[in-house]
């Protein structure tokens, strides 16, 4: 075949290296055997194979959300990943059947969503989800102290957050008033205390001068108030800055544009397959 | 708010998840401690419907109590019963006391104040509430004279509404 050739003058570690190489292309080519990248094992069995491993393995990889189909407490996990570059698989809960299934088949520990599937685990309790990833993607600081900063800032956030996420659940004459509230706890509580962070460091990001979770949270938490209130940052000229820089991020940018896992904001039927699925009041 | 190690902290959880990292209650890689923050979401959000109880009208404590006998009975106790018996072992992660066994202790307790017998479908909670509760450090955390604070009373309820204007 002479495709094995190797010149006797060079070292014979680099010539063996390059051997194989040359094999290895050759045999691939003539798909009889493959490297499988990660490993640098090979394997030789048919490519149809191969392929299906290697989709096994990223999809065995990839994280697997169940929730419903919109935002809810798993839209945070939804900016997390994607803000990490981790491509995940959804599952959404449309029925009550589905819902009942997860619990019998012992899916969910507290018999509560957001599920996510992850390494070998199934999650539930989203603090939990969140922190996880965040630790595994290098979004948790760099030591104890940082990630106690990370933590202070992501449970403000929560607090806000969660009355964002409840909102659409409160009866109609209450609506106004959790509008009100809304704006107020923002602009009088949260806000102030991100902008003040920002000021005193001058850094790009909160914590420890890089991107951690409690930027993407924060970033997630200053859209969804201004979906509320458009004016809403028209006081903190940093969180404005700041929600200019996070827009730019390869990852944001990507995650917010048409087309991405980001959900829209809640609407009727979202309410009413929540409450159908949860039959709950 | 927690003063610690320099920095004033708030939020409960960050402040917990602080001190268990700090010393040595917060298992020993990702993965555990994935395990001890959902089994503490889980005691956080049973210990939420206790904490808020002393807040509500007279008329809805009866309702509650008997949500809160329920909740721990069908969700919260069930999940904790299966974990021991799954891995056999006397703390819940990782064959050594961590956060989630001090966190699920503090919770029996305070269920058990509402309701006495409420483990008695649970025997290894009973095994686990028996050993957790002779760690010297808890136990003696348990006898009179410790910084434990009693179950809350109208003249606790009452202080908390004054001092955060909240009626």
């Amino acid at each position: 075949m002479g495709v094995c050739a190797y010149n006797p003058k060079k070292s014979f570690l680099l010539e063996l290296g390059k051997t194989l190489q040359i094999c290895i292309s050759f045999l691939s080519q003539h798909r009889l055997c493959g490297v499988t990248g990660s490993s640098h094992v090979i394997s030789c069995y048919p490519a149809e194979m191969r392929q299906k491993n290697q989709e096994l393995r990223s999809m065995s990889e990839k994280p697997r959300l169940i929730y419903f189909n919109g935002r809810g407490r798993m839209e945070s996990v939804r900016w997390l990943l994607a803000a990490a570059r981790v491509e995940f698989e959804e599952i959404f809960l449309d029925t009550r059947e589905q819902y009942v299934k997860l619990i019998k088949d012992g899916s969910l520990m507290f018999q509560q969503v957001p599920l996510v599937e992850i390494d070998g685990m199934k999650m539930v309790q989203t603090r939990a989800i969140l922190s996880y990833i965040a630790g595994k993607y290098n979004l948790y600081g760099k030591d104890l102290k940082e990630r106690a900063f990370i933590d202070m800032y992501v449970e403000g956030i929560t607090d806000l957050m969660h009355m964002i996420l409840m909102f659409p659940f409160s009866p109609p004459e209450a609506k106004e008033k959790n509008l009100a509230l809304i704006t107020e706890r923002a602009t009088h509580r949260y806000f102030p205390v991100f902008e003040k962070a920002l000021k005193q460091h001058g850094q790009d990001f909160l914590v420890g001068n890089q991107v951690s979770w409690a930027d993407i949270q924060l970033m997630e938490v200053i859209l969804a108030v201004e979906e509320k209130t458009p004016a809403v940052l028209s006081a903190f000229p940093q969180l404005q800055a700041f929600k200019t820089r996070m827009s730019n991020m390869p990852a944001i940018k990507k995650f917010l544009q048409p087309g991405s896992p980001r959900k829209p904001p809640p609407d009727d039927h979202y309410v009413s397959t929540v409450l159908k699925v949860l039959a709950e009041e | 708010m927690v003063e610690i190690d320099g920095m004033k902290m708030v939020q409960t959880r960050a402040i917990l998840s602080y001190i268990a990292g700090k010393h040595n209650l917060y298992g020993k890689d990702l993965k555990e401690r994935a395990l001890i923050d959902m089994y503490v979401g889980g005691t956080d959000d049973l210990m939420g419907f206790i904490m808020r109880f002393p807040f509500l009208s007279a008329e809805d404590k009866e309702k509650e109590c008997a949500h809160i006998i329920q909740k721990a009975t069908s969700r919260y106790f069930p999940a904790y019963e299966k974990v021991l018996k799954d891995h056999g072992q006397a703390f819940l992660v990782g064959n050594r006391l961590s956060w989630a066994d001090v966190h699920l202790l503090e919770a029996i307790l305070m269920v058990e104040e509402k309701s006495s017998d409420v483990l008695s479908e649970f025997p290894r909670l009973q095994a686990f509430k028996a050993n957790i509760s002779s760690i010297p450090a808890i136990k003696k955390f348990l006898e009179p004279g410790s910084q434990r604070k009693p179950v809350p009373d109208d003249k606790y309820v009452e202080t908390v509404r004054k001092v955060l204007w909240m009626y």
